[in-house]
């Protein structure tokens, strides 16, 4: 456990630190989402309109921008070796890794997000819904697109391989995590889509560090 | 109308019934001539090596990590 | 009988492919002709969508072989994931472009069908997103072969790819089903009628016998081609120890 804490503590302080990963990445999720009304204009109703949409396909992007360095930094200075020959099985490694991705990169967009509402003009009720919302999906983000990292991770310049590969597989979380907002929006009950969020992360969680782990270890023999 | 041009025609939707048969035929025929091509490549080049091990089948494709 | 064990030998698979390749070939002429015969002269055209229907015989098989293939797929990436066969990462390999191929066929023959029945070439139906996030899943198949020099590495690493990606696929259906009952725009009609008439039925079933049969022609063709590909590999390899 005090290892599975400490990849998390080093990782995410990696990312703080450097004026690194976290800075990037939130100022390109605000960015995106700031491009939209100089884009379609600055009507308000359009904007309500758009926001959940805007806001997460501007999430799915932040979260994948970062991915490609997930392992790779690791990977390339000998640390994930060592790391696969701690006591602490690989799944979990991935595990960590992963909890501090999002640490370091989707709870800080998280935190973001009800500034993005503002900006777009999203009503109140919808508030609510698009933190919770953010708050169940952006986890998932970080599961599966690491799966994507572990499988590019000793490809160069795989960045963009990466995005192919984890992009479809972002969908249901984008169309559930608007769905929620909108809902909400509407000034439906929007309890449905964010149970189905959770659901994803659920599913996610034990299988994601398992496919990980195993593409991990190919690259490790 | 002739019974050929009437059958051309498609009742109107030629425009979309010819090209989506069309459209198959290629992609498919395209695809099973680059497959064939490319068989016919690899055989060459395979018959091109020099086999000095001409009893040991090299064909277990054994994992080599 | 077939001997499945000693088909999982490459070499002894090459002599069974070639022996069943002419009437895999053969059988699929028949049958596309037969299916082609039947699609355009026998059945009739539909009371409502008149000879637009005509493009379904090409469509729905291709949108069948699709989804057969990434589970061929699928099924090949975990045989050798777990046996570890060698054939079985090669069947995978082989089966992916033939599976692009299909779904951009499907993807396609739906613009062409959608642009009379629904006055534009396309919706973002149900059916159709489905196929064009399946097509990308494809791409990305492929692409991660392509981007993997290593052959063992590439073998294993796109197999996860294929199993991560069946375990979505009823995941990405779901939500984009789910999606589409929300915004589904009220003038849309329906592809799918009440129930499907014997008369299209029986042209339908033959054109999908012709398509899986060139799926095999094609795929024992790939095959063969990648396997003496890896013989090659192997061989030169070999050559340069010695």
């Amino acid at each position: 456990m005090t290892t599975f804490l400490q990849i998390v503590a080093r990782d995410v302080r990696l990312a703080f630190r450097q004026g690194g990963a976290t800075m990037l990445v939130v100022v390109f999720f605000v960015l995106a989402v700031a491009l939209f009304p100089l884009g379609v204009g600055p009507e308000t109703a359009v904007l309500r309109r758009i926001a959940p949409g805007v806001i997460w396909v501007a999430a799915l992007l932040a979260a994948m921008l970062s991915l490609d360095r997930l392992f790779q930094v690791d990977f390339e200075d000998g640390s994930l070796d060592q790391l696969a020959l701690a006591p602490l099985p690989l799944e979990l490694v991935a595990a960590a890794k992963c909890l501090a991705h999002w640490l370091s990169t989707g709870l800080p967009l998280v935190v973001i997000s009800p500034l993005l509402g503002v900006l777009l003009e999203l009503n109140g009720e919808a508030h609510a819904a698009l933190l919770l919302a953010m708050a169940a999906g952006t986890p998932a983000l970080s599961l599966v697109g690491g799966i994507g990292a572990a499988l590019t991770v000793s490809i160069r310049r795989g960045g963009v391989l990466l995005s192919l590969l984890v992009l479809p597989l972002y969908i249901p979380v984008l169309i559930f995590g608007t769905g929620a907002i909108d809902a909400a929006a509407m000034g439906l009950e929007g309890g449905a889509h964010l149970l189905v969020l959770a659901a994803l992360l659920a599913a996610a969680l034990p299988l994601a560090p398992w496919a990980i782990a195993g593409a991990l270890r190919l690259n490790l023999e | 109308m002739e019974p050929v041009s009437e059958f051309l025609h498609m009742g109107g939707y030629a425009l979309f019934v010819w090209p989506a048969f069309a459209v198959a035929a290629v992609v498919l025929t395209v695809l099973l001539v680059w497959s064939i091509r490319d068989l016919r490549r690899e055989r060459d080049l395979l018959e091109s090596l020099p086999r000095r091990r001409s009893k040991a089948q090299p064909a277990e494709a054994e994992d080599d990590s | 009988m077939v001997n499945w064990h000693r088909l999982a030998n490459p070499t002894s698979f090459l002599k069974w492919s070639r022996r069943v390749l002419p009437w895999a070939s053969v059988t699929t002429v028949i049958l596309l002709a037969a299916g082609l015969y039947l699609s355009l002269f026998v059945a009739p055209p539909d009371y409502q969508q008149g000879e637009t229907v005509r493009i379904m015989f090409v469509h729905v098989p291709s949108a069948w072989m699709a989804l057969f293939t990434y589970a061929v797929m699928a099924g090949a990436s975990a045989t050798g994931l777990i046996w570890k066969s060698p054939l079985s990462h090669l069947t995978a390999k082989a089966a992916a472009p033939i599976g692009a191929s299909f779904t951009l066929l499907a993807l396609v023959t739906g613009a062409l069908w959608g642009q009379p029945m629904w006055g534009t070439w396309w919706v973002w139906d149900a059916r159709l997103t489905s196929v064009l996030i399946l097509f990308f899943l494809y791409l990305g198949y492929i692409a991660l072969w392509e981007a993997i020099d290593d052959y063992t590495r590439a073998a294993k690493s796109t197999a996860i790819l294929a199993l991560v990606g069946v375990v979505n696929i009823p995941i990405i259906k779901f939500s984009v089903d789910w999606w589409n009952t929300l915004h589904q725009p009220a003038s849309v009609l329906r592809m799918d009628g009440p129930s499907i008439h014997p008369s299209l039925l029986v042209p339908l079933l033959v054109m999908g016998g012709a398509f899986t049969g060139y799926f095999i022609v094609v795929l024992l063709i790939r095959l063969e081609r990648e396997i003496l590909a890896r013989q090659a590999q192997v061989l030169r390899r070999a050559q340069l120890r010695s």
